[in-house]
Parts: C-alpha cells; sequence; structure tokens
C-alpha cells in the first residue's frame, strides 16, 4: 500500500524557485496533503509567492497565517521576516525569533516543528540552496519516522543545501525535478474516488 | 504526553508558582525553540534541569526570563502601518481633548518613542500620555532611560521618513555624555510616556484608551490568551478606539473579531465596535 502524508514541507533557498514552479505545476486540486513551503527571500520583499505559484487547476496557494488551521490539499508560503511553525494541534504559528543561518524564515525552524506534530505523516524535501538551513531539519523528520527528500546534487543549482541534508540525513530519497514530482503525485494523490 | 512537552508544563507551572511570570498560555513551538536555547547557554541538557536551575538559583530566572520575553523591535518598525496612524487614525484622536494610547509589549521602548514623535510632529502630544508595558522589569529599565546606539538609531532614519516624518530623526535625540556610540531621546519625548509592569496574562484593565498598539506580541500566546489580551484591549478602548497589530496578525482567528471593526485591513488597524 502507498504510505500516505498528511503535510509536506519544502525548503530551499538560491534556485529553488524554478524547481519549485515545475513541481508545483504538476498538482492539481486531487492533491490532498498540506504544503509548507519556506524559501530564502530577502526581508523586505512582498508576500508574493502564492500569487506567482499560481496556476489555473493548481491547490489552493496562499501565505501561511498565525493560528491558521493547516488544511489538507492546501499549499501554504511562509511570509518573508517570519518564522513559520507547526504547532501539535497542527495549526501554523509565525514568530520573529531570531534568525537561524542568517534566515528567516528558516527551514530548520518549520522542519523541526513539523517534525513533532505530524511524526510519520510528514515529508520533508530539501531543494537546491547555498546554506546549510535544513539539515538539521530534516534529521529531526528522519527521526520522527517522516520521509527525507532531498534534491538530486547534479539537478541543484547550488549544492549547499541539499549536500548538508545528504550528510544529516544519508539514506535521504534523492530525486531529481521530474523524479520529485512524480513522488509527490504517487503519495499524494487519491485515484480511488 | 511526550516528555519533552511534559517538562515545558512543568517548568511554566514552577515559574508561575514561584516567580509570578505566567508563560503557561504561551504557543508551545517558539517557546520550546527558545527554552532549548537557554540550556544551552545555561549549560543544562534538559528543561527539567533548567527547572532545577531556576529553583534553586534565582539569579538564572533573570537569565531566563530574557529567553521568554525579550523581542527586538525598530523605531517606526512597517512604516506603512505609521503612515496610516498618521493620516487616517491621528485626526481621529485629534478630536478627543485628551488623548491615551498604550503600548503594549513595548519592550526595550522603540515603539512608544516612535509613537510619541508621531504625535509630536501632529501637534497632539502635549494633550498624549503614552502607556508603555512590559513584563520584562530589565526592557523596561533600558526603555525608560530613552539611551539606544547611535548605530541602530541612524538605522531608522529611513522607516521614519517613510512613515512621512515631517523632520530628521536625528532631532529627537542627542549625544550621551557617557559614550560617543550612545544617544538619549529628547526629555519631551520622554516625559509623556510612562514605562510599567503589566501582564497580558495575568493583569487588567487599568485605564481607557483610545489607541492601543501591540505588535508581534499576540503570535506568542496560544489561541486563550490571545483571545484574554484582545479582550482586555476591548475593555479598554473608549467605543471608536483603535487597536493596531502585527502586520501579520489579524483578528481572522479569534471570537474577539466580533467586537472590532476593520479600519486599515492591510496595516492592521482595527477599531472598537460603537456597540
Amino acid at each position: 500500500m502507498t504510505r500516505r502524508f498528511d503535510l509536506v514541507v519544502i525548503g530551499g533557498s538560491a534556485g529553488a524557485i524554478e524547481v519549485l514552479g515545475k513541481v508545483l505545476a504538476g498538482l492539481t486540486d486531487r492533491f490532498s496533503p498540506a504544503v509548507a513551503i519556506v524559501i530564502h527571500l530577502p526581508p523586505e520583499g512582498p508576500n508574493v509567492l502564492h500569487e506567482v505559484f499560481a496556476t489555473p487547476g493548481s491547490p489552493p496557494m496562499k501565505p501561511a497565517e498565525d493560528k491558521e488551521p493547516i488544511n489538507p490539499g492546501t499549499i501554504y508560503f511562509a511570509p518573508p521576516d517570519y518564522h513559520l511553525l507547526v504547532e501539535s494541534g497542527r495549526t501554523f504559528a509565525l514568530s520573529q525569533d531570531d534568525r537561524l543561518h542568517f534566515s528567516r524564515p528558516a527551514v530548520d525552524v518549520l522542519f523541526e516543528s513539523a517534525a513533532e506534530a505530524y511524526g510519520d505523516r510528514l515529508m520533508g524535501v530539501i531543494l537546491s540552496g547555498a546554506n546549510s538551513d535544513g539539515a538539521q531539519g530534516l534529521r529531526a523528520v528522519a527521526d520522527a519516522g517522516g520521509m527525507a527528500v532531498v534534491q538530486a546534487l547534479e539537478s541543484a543549482e547550488m549544492i549547499a543545501m541539499p549536500a548538508a541534508a545528504l550528510e544529516a540525513v544519508p539514506d535521504s530519497i534523492e530525486v531529481n525535478v521530474s523524479a520529485l514530482a512524480d513522488l509527490l503525485r504517487t503519495h499524494g494523490v487519491l485515484n480511488d474516488r | 504526553m511526550a516528555i519533552a512537552e511534559l517538562e515545558v508544563r512543568l517548568l511554566l507551572e514552577a515559574i508561575f508558582d514561584r516567580y509570578h511570570y505566567d508563560f503557561r498560555s504561551y504557543a508551545m513551538a517558539s517557546l520550546k525553540r527558545r527554552l532549548a536555547q537557554a540550556c544551552d547557554s545555561l549549560h543544562v541538557t534538559t528543561v527539567s534541569g533548567l527547572q532545577e536551575r531556576v529553583l534553586h538559583e534565582p539569579e538564572s530566572f533573570s537569565q531566563l526570563l530574557q529567553y521568554l520575553t525579550v523581542q527586538v523591535s525598530d523605531m517606526f518598525r512597517d512604516p506603512g502601518f505609521f503612515l496610516a496612524l498618521r493620516r487616517q487614525v491621528l485626526p481621529v484622536l485629534a478630536t478627543y481633548p485628551s488623548i491615551k494610547v498604550w503600548c503594549a509589549g513595548c519592550s526595550a521602548g522603540e515603539e512608544a518613542y516612535s509613537l510619541a514623535i508621531l504625535l509630536h510632529e501632529e501637534g497632539l502630544l502635549d494633550r498624549s500620555i503614552i502607556y508603555a508595558t512590559d513584563i520584562n522589569a530589565q526592557s523596561l529599565r533600558m526603555a525608560s532611560t530613552g539611551v539606544f546606539t547611535l548605530e541602530r538609531l541612524r538605522g531608522f532614519t529611513e522607516n521614519h521618513r517613510r512613515a512621512g516624518g515631517k523632520c530628521s530623526l536625528s532631532d529627537y535625540y542627542h549625544a550621551s555624555q557617557d559614550s560617543k556610540d550612545l544617544v538619549i531621546m529628547d526629555a519631551s519625548l520622554r516625559r509623556k510616556i510612562t514605562f510599567s509592569d503589566h501582564s497580558l496574562a495575568t493583569d487588567n484593565v487599568f485605564s481607557e484608551m483610545h489607541l492601543i498598539t501591540c505588535r508581534n506580541v499576540l503570535i506568542y500566546f496560544d489561541h486563550a490568551l490571545q483571545t484574554r489580551a484582545l479582550r482586555l484591549f476591548s475593555d479598554s478602548l473608549v467605543r471608536g478606539g483603535f487597536l493596531g497589530l502585527g502586520s501579520k496578525e489579524s483578528l481572522r482567528f479569534t471570537e474577539a473579531s466580533e467586537q472590532f471593526t476593520d479600519f486599515s485591513l492591510p496595516e492592521r488597524i482595527y477599531r472598537r465596535k460603537a456597540s
């Protein structure tokens, strides 16, 4: 039986936007897990990733809000200059605590809190990026029984982030961009209606 | 309940019993991260170890308190918020004979001084009182001295300009005699701000307010405490009084939304309903 997930967390920085564009374009409103995404962006930037990635037929996309219940089949983005966290009651929380790896939002903050809340119902995905943020978070995802996935180095524009993640979780599943889209569909699309 | 979570709950009970600071309804995920940092800096390996330290060594509690409470802010942070106050809110406040403003969770005073400058520039400071409250006594002491580093204040100049500042921010401070790197906010601003200890978790209404700002504080509270704080704000405001929240805070996921109407949704400014 195919393993199912309630939440997919995705982290990346430099080089991740294009990958995400391709992967998210492959999802439809039949994708059932919630997705929470942290991309390193300048703190002063506009809160618009959900508009950048939305296509006709894609799942609903929006910025994650503080105290917001996490709904299945919805794609959420961390707003600039706030950490995004998951609470045990499966709601989002925001914080302005110190930067981690010079980043706010930080991938580690999302992944570690999501691992506590979702355990083995969580998939963590590390994409292209220029620093080691996310490695510790992916370790927490794997330790809590979740599935660890890393963008294959040869397909990543910047390898520092996926390389650090692979070092922290050596048995991660490595995927190129099209394999990642397939993996998400395999584990996230409900066929039996 | 997982052991880690149990340890946190026990620590927070112990802190409340022993020191009367109530963190029991803080949002758990970020609190856990801050406690982990405190464990590192106090050289203990578990939150239970932290509990032993703070119960038996009161001086380590004040160290822990800095981890639990300190939030860094900027003057005129989110300039659009202050511009909206200047253009849309202060003209309404100007119709009152005297104006009371409450800056809840004032930390080192950046926002309280920003509000004082704003009121001054709109000609309202003389008939205004600003109450600036926090639970961190150390922050309050710092804030009431009005001392900041020159470097930080220079960094706020652009924010002030974007908030519609009418003159240079440097007109509002002067060099400290103690150090060339420090500056002091003008006494004319300081004497209009009353800094005092107040907890949104345990204290109550203390005066009737026309404007309350509480920015990037509610995100650290759980749903129940958020509801309590918003009720406190609604009970403190005059009818039609204004509430300003942080740029990513809203009333959307609370019952308190019934007590307020939207005033400027992009800047998160709300108004207490007239009835």
